[in-house]
């Protein structure tokens, strides 16, 4: 086993970075503040996927790489694995985890997040303020399995989901988390909206 | 009920939650790699990273005190030998050695041999005015002052500089008195 930290000093240092800079270097504008926790997790999934894959043989096609993803790497971060895997075999995958960790201490807004930015977040009344800084917390893993994919030769847009199990009183996370590789992301947020 | 028994460090470190510290050091560096384009400045990524760490002392301070049953320090002898034994090995997974008190007892040396953040670390020469962990020294600042400590951390040695181990200097400015009895109204 190698050396290991408190979970709370990730928490911390997660927590702090998405403040500082939803709250402080880019209050006025969250689309800027995401794109920069987006490449912070980026940068944190391209360097553990390395490590992780070391002692691997190359994976032979995306979906082995993308199992990878949900059952080592996940489990290596999170001591579990996804849930649930999906894919519609043309590219887009999704993967469900029921309790991540991130979010289970959280009070959750359902907001959609996307790494593409194709939405424009910035048009934030102060009431939805609170869902936004809940939602920018999402850029952080989103860009972690963005930088792990692409380090596995994946290059592809993820993007989060979540929503309250309803009426239920302890808090439940359910993150679903959209790979999309290639162009079809309008055709997911098409099925992201037949969802809701 | 039986009184609570402060527990050692290592015994608290066993019962809280665990990651891999590669996550931490990997996501910590992430940031501060981050910050220093964002920013331009090394002083005021300097500045920023003292922030995060305030604001996260003032939090962890509560997880402390909960898990780790220690009670009121009578000195401040005693509160650094906590941070140094407890605290660091608590959240970090390692200990810290108390040194270097001045006569009256109100600065001393925390020394760090082994520092989870900084593995796989090295400072390219543009960042030369950097303090990269200066995230500790805003958490122990933060973390003090809610126990009514009011001090200064400063940076004395660090291995990324080219030291031979991570020296913080803690200086004790004043003991706020606690303010009785708490008004709930504001």
């Amino acid at each position: 086993m190698g050396k290991e930290v408190a979970e709370s000093c990730v928490e911390s240092v997660m927590m702090e970075m998405v403040s500082a800079y939803c709250n402080r270097f880019y209050a006025a504008k969250p689309e800027l503040a995401a794109r920069r926790i987006e490449a912070i997790g980026y940068q944190v999934g391209h360097q553990l996927s390395e490590r992780y894959t070391m002692e691997r043989p190359r994976f032979s096609d995306h979906l082995e790489a993308i199992k990878f993803i949900c059952k080592d790497f996940w489990s290596e971060l999170f001591k579990k694995q996804i849930d649930n895997l999906k894919t519609n075999h043309r590219g887009t995958f999704v993967l469900q985890d029921n309790r991540f960790r991130w979010l289970t201490r959280m009070s959750i807004d359902p907001v959609p997040v996307d790494t593409d930015s194709s939405q424009d977040p910035s048009g934030a009344t102060p009431e939805n303020k609170a869902e936004q800084a809940t939602s920018m917390h999402l850029y952080f893993p989103c860009g972690i399995i963005r930088g792990a994919l692409s380090n596995l030769g994946i290059p592809c847009a993820v993007s989060a989901d979540m929503s309250n199990l309803p009426a239920c009183e302890l808090i439940v996370s359910k993150l679903t988390i959209l790979f999309v590789s290639g162009k079809n992301l309008v055709d997911i947020f098409f099925t992201l909206r037949e969802q809701d | 009920m039986a009184p609570l028994v402060p527990r050692s460090g290592d015994a608290v470190f066993a019962s809280v939650e665990r990651v891999n510290a590669e996550l931490f050091t990997l996501t910590y560096g992430a940031m501060v790699r981050q910050l220093l384009t964002d920013l331009e400045e090394v002083e005021e990524v300097n500045k920023q990273l003292d922030q995060m760490g305030y604001n996260i002392g003032i939090r962890l301070i509560d997880e402390f005190l909960a898990k780790s049953n220690v009670s009121r320090c009578v000195d401040f002898k005693e509160s650094a030998d906590v941070i140094a034994k407890v605290g660091f090995k608590m959240f970090l997974g390692v200990t810290a050695t108390v040194t270097n008190w001045d006569a009256d007892g109100t600065s001393c040396s925390l020394v760090l041999e082994d520092n989870p953040l900084v593995d796989f670390v090295e400072l390219p020469d543009t960042c030369q005015g950097l303090y990269y962990c200066n995230v500790l020294s805003g958490v122990i600042r933060g973390a003090l002052e809610m126990v009514s400590m009011k001090t200064e951390v400063t940076w004395v040695r660090d291995m990324l500089r080219g030291d031979d181990a991570y020296e913080l200097r803690v200086k004790l400015l004043k003991q706020i008195p606690e303010e009785y009895p708490y008004k709930d109204d504001e």
